[in-house]
C-alpha cells in the first residue's frame, strides 16, 4: 500500500510527548516498532496472511482524531460487556485510556496483580520488560497493526499472577469504543504473564455503539508459565461501523496449558489473529472462535499453532455463521517443528451459509516436519438442515425462531467450552442476542 | 374434523398421491395401511404442511378449515402433530427446552397464559411418565443418540405434551421391537379421547393389535382403495398387499 496512508501515523507520532514516568526502553521500543511500520505500511493483500482482507478503507480513514475530553460511558456499558453476574475484578477502557470510575477494584489473592499498563510501566517497569514486545511478532509485513500498536504502546492492560495463584473469579478487561468522535483510534496493549502453576480466566471484552467509524487496534501477550493455565475470552461486540484488527499471542512453557475462545459478533471489518507457540513438552494449547457476520460484514480469523517441542497437544475448534453477503475467512496454520515428535493436533472448522450470498475461504494450513505425530483437520461448509428446520415448525416454533434454535444449537458447541459459568453465560445472551437481531449489537 | 377430498400431490416432480378421500371425525381412530410407494408417508407429511410437497389438486379441510398455504407451525398451532416416522436428530438444541417454547407457541396461539419454566416442567413430567420415558433423555439435545425406540417415544411425548386435536403417526411402530412397541402404543392409547382424532399410518397389522382402529383404509397408488372395519387389516395381513393390487387393477 502506499506510504502516504501512514503519514499521519507518523506525523501523530512525531508530536508524541513521552512521558517522563515511563522507563526509558519503552521510547527506544516505540521508535523500533514505528521504523518498522513506516517501513511495512499496512499488509497489502499480495500478502498471503492478508490475501481475503483488504484494509484498505482502514488505511484511507483518517483516525486521528483525539477522544472526547469527557468519558461517555457509563457503568452500564460495562454491564453490557460482561452481564450482570460477572463478579470479578474489572479493568475498563474508553477509547484505550484507562477509566477508573467504569472500573471495579474487586480483591485478588495476595501477589495477584491487575492494573493498567500505563500504571504498571510507571509503577513496576522492571515487571514488564523482560516480556512486553518480546512474545508479540512485529518484524514482518504481516504484522504492521502489531507494528503500529507497539509504536503508540501507552495503555492497556497488565496481569501478572505469581508461582501458584489461583484466581477462581475471572478477570475483565473491558473496552468501550466511541459514542460519536471524529474517527479516533484505540490501540490497548495486553500482557498477562502467568508464573508456574498459576491459573485465571481472562475475559477481553470490546464493545461501541454510534454511527460513527473508529479503530481498535489491540494486541495481546499471554506468557503461561510451566504448569499454568490461563483461559481467555475475547469478545467481540464492537458496533456496526467499526474496525476491530487484534493480535494474541501465547507463549507456552512445559505441561501449560492456555485456551482461547475467541467470539466475534460485531464490527464492519474484524480481523482476528489467535497464535499459540508451544515452547517447551507437555503443552496443550485449545483454540475456539465463533465468528457471527451478516449484511457486509467481513470477518478474518487467523490462528497459528506452532508446536516447537514434543508431546504437546492443541485443539481447535472453529465455527462461522454467515448471512446476508456476509464474508468469512478462517485461516489455520497449524507448524510441527523437527523436534516436536508425539504431536496431537486436531483441527475442525465449520461453516453454517444462511443465504446464498455469503462467502466463507476456510483454509487449514500443516506444516509438519516430524514423522511420529498425529494431526488432524477437516472443514465443512453447509446450510441449515431442512428436515430439521420442518421437525421443529411442525411442533408450532415459527420458521425465524427454529432458524435461530439451529443457529444457537451450531454455535454451543463453542460457547460451551467456555469454563466460567458467568462468562458463558454473558457469551450465550449475546450470541442469542445477535442471532436474533441480524445485525451487530451496539451498548444501549 | 379432517376431510380429504380428490387429494393430488407430487414429491420431487413425481405424483404421488393421484385422487385421495378421507374423511375422519373427532374421536375417532383410523389407520391407514399400504405397501412401500404407495402414498403413505407422503399423505402425512403433506397433511402436516411440508414445504417440499406440492399439493396439485383437491383440498384438505380441517375444521371445516382449508389447510393449503398454512405453514407447518400454522398448522401444529391449531393442534395437527405429526409423529415422524424418523425423527430427526438436532445436535445442540435441548429437547425439553425446545419443547416448552412449541408448548408456549402452541398456548399462546389459543390465546392461553403460557407456562413458566417450573410449571412447565411439572406437567411434562406427568406426561413422561405415560411413555416410560426418564427425564434425563427428556433434556437430551432432541433425539441425538436416542435408540430407535426412545425416538419414538419421545414422538409419542411431544404429542402427550402439545395436546393435539389430530394425531396423525406415520409408520411410529417401524423399527420397534416388541417392549418398546407395547410402551409406546399405551402412551397412544392414553390419548385417545371424544375430542380427538387419530391417523395411523402404518405397513404392518401388528400396531393395530395394540392400537385398535375403529377404522382401516388401505391406499395403494396414492389412492384409497378400500375402507372397513378392524376386521380388513387382518383380512390384508392373511391375503397381503398383493391381492389388494390386484384387487383395485381388476
Amino acid at each position: 500500500m502506499s506510504r502516504a496512508e501512514t503519514q499521519p501515523y507518523l506525523e501523530r507520532f512525531r508530536r508524541l510527548e513521552p512521558s517522563a514516568a515511563e522507563p526509558t526502553w519503552l521510547h527506544g521500543m516505540r521508535d523500533a516498532a514505528i521504523e518498522r511500520f513506516a517501513e511495512f505500511g499496512f499488509p497489502s493483500p499480495r500478502l498471503e496472511d492478508w490475501k481475503y482482507t483488504s484494509v484498505r478503507s482502514i488505511a484511507t480513514s483518517d483516525f486521528g482524531g483525539a477522544p472526547p475530553a469527557r468519558n461517555p460511558f457509563s457503568k452500564r456499558d460495562v454491564a453490557f460487556s460482561l452481564g450482570g453476574d460477572f463478579h470479578g475484578r474489572i479493568l475498563a477502557f474508553a477509547d484505550g485510556r484507562y477509566a477508573p470510575e467504569l472500573s471495579t477494584i474487586e480483591a485478588l489473592p495476595e501477589g495477584v496483580i491487575a492494573e493498567s499498563l500505563a500504571t504498571a510501566l510507571a509503577g513496576r517497569p522492571a515487571c514488564i520488560e523482560p516480556h512486553l514486545g518480546r512474545v508479540a511478532t512485529w518484524d514482518a509485513p504481516e504484522d504492521a497493526f502489531v507494528a503500529l500498536n507497539t509504536a503508540f504502546l501507552g495503555d492497556g492492560a497488565f496481569v501478572y499472577l505469581p508461582r501458584g495463584a489461583v484466581v477462581e473469579a475471572p478477570i475483565g478487561l473491558v473496552f468501550l469504543g466511541l459514542r460519536n468522535g471524529a474517527a479516533p483510534i484505540s490501540q490497548p496493549r495486553i500482557l498477562i504473564v502467568a508464573e508456574a502453576g498459576s491459573r485465571a480466566t481472562i475475559v477481553e471484552s470490546y464493545a461501541g455503539c454510534g454511527p460513527d467509524a473508529y479503530l481498535t487496534n489491540a494486541v495481546t501477550e499471554v506468557v503461561v508459565g510451566a504448569g499454568a493455565s490461563i483461559d481467555h475470552v475475547k469478545l467481540q461486540c464492537e458496533s456496526g461501523s467499526a474496525f476491530h484488527v487484534s493480535a494474541l499471542q501465547a507463549q507456552q512453557s512445559r505441561d501449560s496449558r492456555f485456551a482461547s475462545h475467541a467470539i466475534s459478533l460485531g464490527a464492519a471489518l474484524a480481523r482476528n489473529d489467535v497464535n499459540a507457540r508451544i515452547d517447551d513438552a507437555g503443552a496443550e494449547a485449545v483454540l475456539n472462535g465463533l465468528f457471527v457476520a451478516s449484511a457486509a460484514q467481513h470477518v478474518d480469523n487467523h490462528t497459528e499453532i506452532d508446536h516447537a517441542k514434543p508431546h504437546s497437544q492443541s485443539r481447535e475448534l472453529y465455527k462461522g455463521i454467515l448471512a446476508g453477503r456476509a464474508h468469512g475467512v478462517f485461516n489455520g496454520k497449524i507448524i510441527v517443528r523437527p523436534d516436536a515428535q508425539n504431536t496431537h493436533a486436531q483441527q475442525a472448522n465449520d461453516n453454517l451459509l444462511m443465504s446464498e450470498d455469503a462467502r466463507i475461504n476456510s483454509k487449514p494450513e500443516l506444516m509438519i516436519h516430524a514423522d511420529d505425530v498425529k494431526c488432524s483437520h477437516g472443514s465443512t461448509i453447509g446450510y441449515l438442515d431442512e428436515s430439521a428446520l420442518f421437525y421443529l415448525r411442525s411442533r408450532g416454533i415459527s420458521a425465524v425462531e427454529a432458524r435461530e434454535f439451529m443457529m444457537r444449537a451450531f454455535a454451543s458447541e463453542v460457547t460451551r467450552a467456555i469454563g466460567s459459568a458467568p462468562v458463558r453465560t454473558r457469551v450465550d445472551e449475546l450470541v442469542t442476542a445477535r442471532l436474533a437481531r441480524g445485525a451487530p449489537l451496539e451498548i444501549a | 374434523m379432517l376431510k380429504i377430498t380428490n387429494l393430488h400431490a407430487k414429491v420431487e416432480g413425481r405424483e404421488i398421491l393421484k385422487g385421495l378421500d378421507l374423511e375422519v371425525r373427532p374421536g375417532e381412530v383410523h389407520a391407514v395401511m399400504g405397501p412401500n410407494g404407495s402414498g403413505k408417508s407422503t399423505l402425512a407429511n403433506v397433511i402436516a404442511g411440508r414445504e417440499d410437497y406440492e399439493v396439485t389438486g383437491g383440498e384438505i379441510l380441517y375444521r371445516g378449515e382449508n389447510l393449503a398455504g398454512l405453514s407447518p407451525e400454522d398448522r401444529a398451532r391449531d393442534g395437527i402433530f405429526l409423529a415422524f416416522q424418523y425423527p430427526v436428530e438436532i445436535p445442540g438444541v435441548s429437547n425439553m427446552y425446545f419443547l416448552k417454547a412449541a408448548k408456549n407457541a402452541i398456548l399462546r396461539h389459543r390465546g392461553e397464559d403460557e407456562l413458566d419454566a417450573v410449571d412447565f416442567l411439572e406437567f411434562a413430567r406427568r406426561k413422561l411418565k405415560l411413555v416410560e420415558m426418564n427425564e434425563e433423555l427428556a433434556n437430551r439435545p432432541i433425539n441425538e443418540g436416542f435408540s430407535g425406540g426412545e425416538k419414538k417415544r419421545n414422538e409419542i411425548f411431544q404429542m402427550a405434551v402439545l395436546e393435539p386435536t389430530l394425531c396423525v403417526l406415520d409408520e411410529t411402530d417401524s423399527g420397534l421391537d416388541i417392549d418398546a412397541l407395547r410402551v409406546v402404543a399405551s402412551g397412544v392409547n392414553a390419548l385417545r379421547s371424544p375430542e380427538r382424532a387419530m391417523l395411523l399410518i402404518t405397513h404392518y397389522q401388528r400396531l393395530l393389535e395394540y392400537i385398535v382402529p375403529d377404522f382401516v383404509h388401505v391406499l395403494s397408488d396414492g389412492r384409497i382403495v378400500r375402507s372397513g372395519g378392524k376386521e380388513l387389516a387382518l383380512e390384508l395381513e392373511e391375503k397381503g398387499y398383493a391381492w389388494i393390487e390386484e384387487h383395485a387393477a381388476a
